[in-house]
């Protein structure tokens, strides 16, 4: 008699199916309740990736339900690679899809985000541009000045207050969030990367920007959704987090 | 990536620690006997950032081991060509003094379990973990060390002992040896062997590193004893007395403490290194 890995991993996501029957104790006795070991440690550390990779849902659902909610996640999306930094990637769709969690609409926005964070804390590295080179920039070139962005640089478009309700459950004494629609910069300025609003325009603007297009394109994208975009507040966030690595004028 | 401004050939015959984010600092004021680190290579697998950042750093001035947790040798399906080249990349980069990887399979048709899963010793499975192997050290153009895992069972269908089954490999694909004396007496207290036998029985001289790390203790279905290999606290003594049991027999070797959950603060964890510093400075003297 011999067991067959495919035989394994079903035996280890559902407790419910009988230990493989060839596994035995020293003395030829069936395994019985040795094999939970492996079942305890694929549900435990895959729950724990859970709990670290999204640190706000946990506090928002309260860490037993996300415990329960990972036991059911990791059956329907086992890791489908040996890196935990990339695990819970299906987890907003996922959330998404729950009824019983539908009153709840921000949350797969919020998941949203904490995969943002992480994918923006194990970014490449970048260098950025000093304040210097886009001074540099004569004034009548800046409309046709592409700008190259960080890797680390994430944006975010929610219906939710999704940065009010960040800053509530990670800083202290912070505002309640309010009901209104957030979009979210993230940069990276050396390790550790920040979240920022952004005001009306600014996403639709930088993912121009990001997608390769000169200032002037991307600025079009943000006028439908504000009269009279400003660009100043938006590149001083980019400047601050260190989000520029190159300017081109020509090309 | 550029390439990490130092590396160091070999892993000193003294003690290392596996290395967590929240010692970086003390380790970089004072080591105490620590000689060399072990990073989890699936954790500096990531693009940049400060993983890679404190990883470059550390790795100028100690010697580091790559020990892999997801490779899955002992899978039935082929490596997945996508990890085996993102392994290589950290190697590559790092140039570190050594890499090691588990008797044991992680991954399935696609979906990886997050655990060290076992394997009954065959002569398909022994030719199947050997032809991996060969493929591990082609793609990484270096010899590679192969760790002896912790059972909580054994198969009714294995034909030779996992002594002789890793001697075997090691002799049809010249790899080395990670043994992992914390998971020699779990396995021996969970299927009743002596560990002193198994350690007769195993190649002593093809070790290259020994690992030590912290069990927890439970029951089975009978009221036998099970212990869990949960690298979550101290050293146990009887595993203390098994180190230097291999010690007396193979000299110095680099000698690795792991406390992987439930990690202490420093202090805890350079009291330990201390500890295994102590049983290899008895082999000098």
């Amino acid at each position: 008699m011999t067991v067959t890995q495919p035989q394994f991993r079903a035996a280890i996501f559902d407790p419910a199916e009988p230990v493989p029957a060839s596994l035995l104790d020293g003395l030829g006795q069936p395994a019985g309740r040795r094999f939970n070991v492996y079942r305890n440690n694929v549900a435990v550390s895959l729950t724990e990736a859970m709990h670290t990779a999204f640190p706000i849902i946990t506090k928002l659902l309260g860490p037993a339900n996300m415990g329960g909610l990972a036991g059911l996640f990791l059956r329907a999306h086992p890791p489908a690679s040996p890196l935990m930094m990339h695990y819970g990637e299906e987890f907003p769709a996922y959330l998404a899809d729950l009824p019983q969690l539908a009153h709840l609409g921000y949350l797969p926005d919020i998941a949203r985000l904490e995969l943002a964070m992480r994918r923006a804390y194990h970014a490449a590295d970048a260098t950025p541009i000093d304040a210097d080179a886009l001074a540099a920039i004569p004034p009548e070139d800046l409309g046709d000045t592409r700008f190259m962005l960080a890797p680390a640089v994430q944006i975010l478009r929610s219906d939710w207050p999704i940065h009010d309700i960040w800053q509530f459950n990670t800083v202290s004494d912070a505002p309640k969030p309010r009901a209104i629609a957030q979009d979210v910069l993230i940069t990276r300025p050396e390790f550790d990367p920040v979240p920022a609003p952004l005001p009306p325009g600014g996403a639709a603007c930088l993912l121009a920007l990001q997608g390769g297009q000169r200032l002037h394109a991307a600025l079009e994208r943000a006028q439908p959704e504000a009269d009279a975009f400003d660009f100043g507040p938006v590149l001083g966030l980019l400047l601050q987090g260190g989000a520029i690595t190159q300017l081109t004028v020509k090309d | 990536m550029p390439d990490a401004s130092h590396s160091f050939d070999h892993l000193p015959q003294g003690v290392g620690v596996g290395y967590k984010p929240q010692h970086f600092q003390a380790l970089c004021d004072d080591p105490g006997p620590v000689t060399w680190l072990e990073i989890h290579a699936e954790n500096y697998m990531g693009d940049g950032g400060r993983p890679l950042a404190q990883l470059r750093h550390l790795s100028a001035r100690f010697p580091v081991s790559v020990h892999g947790v997801g490779l899955s040798i002992g899978g039935e399906g082929p490596l997945d060509p996508e990890h085996l080249s993102r392994l290589k990349r950290l190697v590559d980069w790092l140039n570190p003094a050594s890499f090691s990887e588990h008797l044991a399979w992680s991954t399935h048709d696609g979906a990886f379990l997050n655990d060290l899963l076992p394997l009954p010793y065959t002569a398909d499975k022994r030719d199947q973990v050997a032809a991996h192997i060969d493929q591990v050290q082609q793609t990484l153009g270096r010899q590679m060390l192969l760790e002896n895992p912790s059972s909580y069972f054994a198969f009714a269908e294995s034909t030779v002992s996992e002594p002789d089954f890793l001697h075997q490999i090691v002799q049809k694909t010249g790899c080395g040896l990670l043994l992992d004396v914390n998971n020699v007496f779990v396995s021996a207290t969970n299927l009743g062997f002596s560990p002193q036998d198994y350690i007769d029985a195993f190649p002593l001289d093809h070790v290259g590193e020994i690992h030590l790390g912290g069990h927890d203790d439970d029951t089975d279905d009978h009221g036998a004893p099970l212990l869990i290999d949960s690298h979550g606290r101290e050293v146990a003594d009887p595993v203390w007395a098994l180190l230097d049991y291999v010690l007396a027999r193979t000299g110095s070797r680099p000698v690795l403490v792991e406390w992987d959950t439930d990690v202490p603060d420093w202090p805890v964890l350079a009291a330990e290194a201390a500890r295994a510093d102590t049983a290899l400075g008895v082999q000098v003297g």
